[in-house]
């Protein structure tokens, strides 16, 4: 089955991007999409990171590996060669190298540590987490090595929509905060990046009411801010297996339950009352299911962001699941 | 529709959660839903919250960021940190419902106007970090959702207009963010680098400081380095007018952890049945075990059922003998549908199945998918039913 988004045929829109941001309402499966998004920019022998900064282990799971630690780790061979590379963040762990590298702060680190600043950074104060997090996502973006970049492009499996635009913009807060001094120069680079043609943040969704909503909402509040939209990528995007207007007939409950009996018949399966009217109820499910797809899709053409859909897969996300989701976005174009 | 049974797929024997009995009690007297981000929690709360209402209870219910259809149909249009009644339920039982979407920095406010002088309240309220922690920064929310429970709960047993406070809790990076938040805000506040901010003021804090071994000046020099001097002021400035009130706020959050382990409260878990949403649901049962807290029971949204008796093997074959046939093409499209649903269902059970196995003194009650999204009181109500009659 091949997918059929709407994204760009011609010049691809992300060739100047190097931080790919993925966002999406909890549940529609943002964390799946990142990692076959970071395979898919893989391909033909590039080198792509994965970042997840939750503290989930959800790319342990997905590339089928014991838990990932504090550093990038090899986690797939990408189609036609490229390698795939995956960081867990420790938050605490991010903060003293934080530490250490703007500041050169060796042991007064460990002094900051020792008087409880550290965890005071990184559990309690709500939102130097974020700056802890979104300087590590800028150090790797510009990481380099012999020369030229270190990744063709960075992938970050970020927060939530409804904290997606705190998340990012929490460097603006900072700046407003501090008016001078060290801090205030590392969080206007981190915005600058943000903000520059080098990032795109794309929001996943399901063809249902509550993440549509929410990606609209979360692409006007990111938009409001100064912060780039890329795509919206639509996960988990069945085909139905009946056509137009057998969906209708069934939508309308107007195929007899003697066509059924007719048809499980001849199939050889001896037709009971309650299959029949099972089949039947669940082909009329299926219609209002579809009737609701269609409407939401058209929500989605009328955000005007280049689309992407990914297949619906009938078993729970593995290695090769990744694989087929990854070759979906290179076969749409997304490069 | 008609009635639909359980699937096929046999499970262990299991204590199902009877959400009749556990609403209609009067010993029940708080219920939490919590659980992974997009499982439905905050629908299963105002279900509850419904049909708790519909059978005699006078319920409050906190919802914390419901999705705006779903809030109007509660009747809240905008935030209001004030419970208000919802219209058009059914009263006849003697019930009634209030509800109420969560202002965190409106709830923080008053927390400070409460606990400080009007001097003192205004400078907090204009300070720069105040104004950031209390309104944008991730976290602020777990703490004040606890913060609005304990409210809530105080006034439930003062003014005797609640018997039944229902809670959604925030969309977290985990669902254990919810019980942790307290309890890191009263480590802060008795922790060691509150001492050193407020260290200038207090001649404590110098002595503490010596204890560990670290100069002030020395520490204030990094620190100063770090954030630049006017950073630091600002920030010194915060936690010396916070001092005051940091009491009152541990002792509330410190009452609110005693009441979640309280026997009036319940623990409901949400979950969806796929990995992440069920693995998240374990974790949390098991913290819950591990602090005493009172876990009502598992519940397990969108799962799919079906009446038909084909297995997704059958279904398929009987589809591709007929599209050999090329007749009966309705007949084998159906065939395909139900071969997928029922092929989700072995999935989802096989998920639900490994809960269960993991987890077998914990009550559970699965809640079939709805074709469409759910944003009206009939919706809720069926949402209800369904949860007592599974």
């Amino acid at each position: 089955m091949v997918a059929s988004g709407t994204a760009a045929r011609g010049p691809n829109p992300w060739d100047d991007v190097r931080l790919h941001i993925v966002t999406g309402k909890g549940g529609t499966g943002k964390t799946t999409v990142a990692a076959a998004l970071a395979l898919a920019l893989a391909s033909g022998g590039r080198r792509t990171l994965l970042v997840e900064v939750e503290e989930r282990q959800g790319f342990a799971r997905l590339f089928d590996t014991g838990p990932l630690p504090y550093e990038e780790r090899k986690v797939a061979v990408a189609p036609n060669g490229g390698d795939v590379f995956a960081l867990a963040v420790d938050t605490e762990a991010a903060f003293l190298e934080y530490l250490e590298m703007f500041y050169k702060l060796g042991r007064a680190g460990r002094m900051l540590k020792r008087i409880g600043a550290v965890d005071f950074a990184t559990t309690i104060a709500p939102g130097l987490r974020d700056v802890i997090l979104t300087g590590k996502v800028y150090e790797e973006v510009g990481r380099r090595r012999s020369g030229r970049q270190e990744y063709d492009a960075v992938v970050l499996d970020a927060p939530p929509t409804g904290r997606i635009a705190r998340f990012l913009n929490v460097n603006a807060e900072v700046s407003g905060l501090a008016r001078t001094g060290p801090i205030r120069g590392q969080a206007d680079s981190i915005m600058e990046l943000l903000t520059s043609a080098r990032t795109v943040v794309h929001v996943v969704t399901l063809l249902e009411e509550m993440p549509v909503q929410e990606t609209a909402d979360g692409i006007a509040e990111l938009a409001s801010i100064g912060l780039p939209v890329g795509a919206v990528i639509v996960n988990r995007v069945r085909q139905p297996a009946l056509r137009p207007s057998d969906l209708t007939a069934l939508g309308k409950r107007e195929v007899s339950e003697a066509e059924i009996v007719t048809g499980l018949e001849a199939a050889g399966i001896r037709p009971t009352r309650q299959t029949v009217a099972a089949l039947l109820d669940e082909g009329a499910d299926l219609a209002a299911r579809v009737a609701l797809e269609k409407r939401e899709r058209r929500r989605v053409q009328a955000l005007k962001r280049p689309t992407y859909d990914l297949p619906w897969l009938p078993d729970t996300i593995d290695l090769g699941g990744l694989y087929i989701l990854a070759q979906a976005l290179t076969e749409q174009g997304m490069r | 529709m008609t009635p639909k049974k359980r699937p096929t797929t046999s499970l262990p024997a299991q204590l199902p959660l009877d959400i009749d009995a556990l609403l209609d009690s009067p010993a029940t007297r708080t219920i939490v839903c919590c659980g992974s981000g997009g499982v439905g929690k905050t629908t299963t709360a105002a279900a509850l919250a419904v049909r708790a209402a519909e059978r005699g209870r006078s319920v409050v219910v906190l919802t914390i960021d419901p999705a705006k259809r779903l809030a109007q149909s509660l009747g809240l249009a905008e935030l209001g940190n004030e419970p208000r009644p919802v219209r058009a339920i059914d009263l006849s039982a003697g019930g009634s419902l209030d509800a109420m979407m969560l202002d965190m920095k409106r709830t923080f406010d008053e927390i400070v106007e409460d606990h400080a002088d009007p001097e003192r309240a205004a400078a907090i309220l204009a300070n720069p970090f105040y104004q950031s922690m209390s309104s944008s920064f991730a976290g602020t929310q777990e703490y004040m959702a606890m913060e609005k429970l304990g409210q809530l709960r105080t006034r439930a047993d003062q003014e005797g207009r609640w018997d039944l406070i229902i809670v959604d809790t925030p969309p977290s990076r985990s669902a254990l963010d919810f019980l942790d938040a307290p309890a890191r805000l009263g480590s802060f506040l008795d922790g060691r680098f509150i001492r050193f901010l407020i260290a200038p003021a207090k001649a404590g804090g110098r002595v503490y400081l010596r204890a560990v071994g670290a100069g002030l000046g020395a520490v204030t020099s990094v620190m100063t380095r770090l954030l630049g001097a006017q950073v630091l002021k600002d920030l010194q400035t915060f936690v010396a007018a916070l001092d005051t009130t940091f009491g009152g706020f541990r002792e509330r959050a410190d009452a609110t952890y005693a009441l979640l382990q309280a026997p009036g409260t319940a623990f409901i878990v949400v979950a969806a049945p796929e990995p992440d949403a069920l693995r998240e649901a374990s974790y949390f049962v098991e913290r819950l075990a591990e602090e005493g807290m009172p876990l009502a029971g598992l519940v397990v949204n969108r799962t799919h059922r079906s009446s038909a008796a084909l297995n997704p093997e059958q279904a398929l074959a009987a589809a591709e003998r007929l599209e050999l046939t090329g007749e009966h093409a309705r007949t084998a499209g159906l065939l395909r549908v139900h071969a997928e649903l029922a092929q989700q269902m072995v999935t989802e059970q096989r998920l639900v199945t490994r809960f269960a196995t993991a987890h077998p003194a914990v009550p559970r009650v699965e809640a079939p998918a709805q074709a469409t999204d759910v944003h009206d009181l009939a919706g809720l109500r069926r949402i209800g039913s369904d949860l007592a009659k599974p």
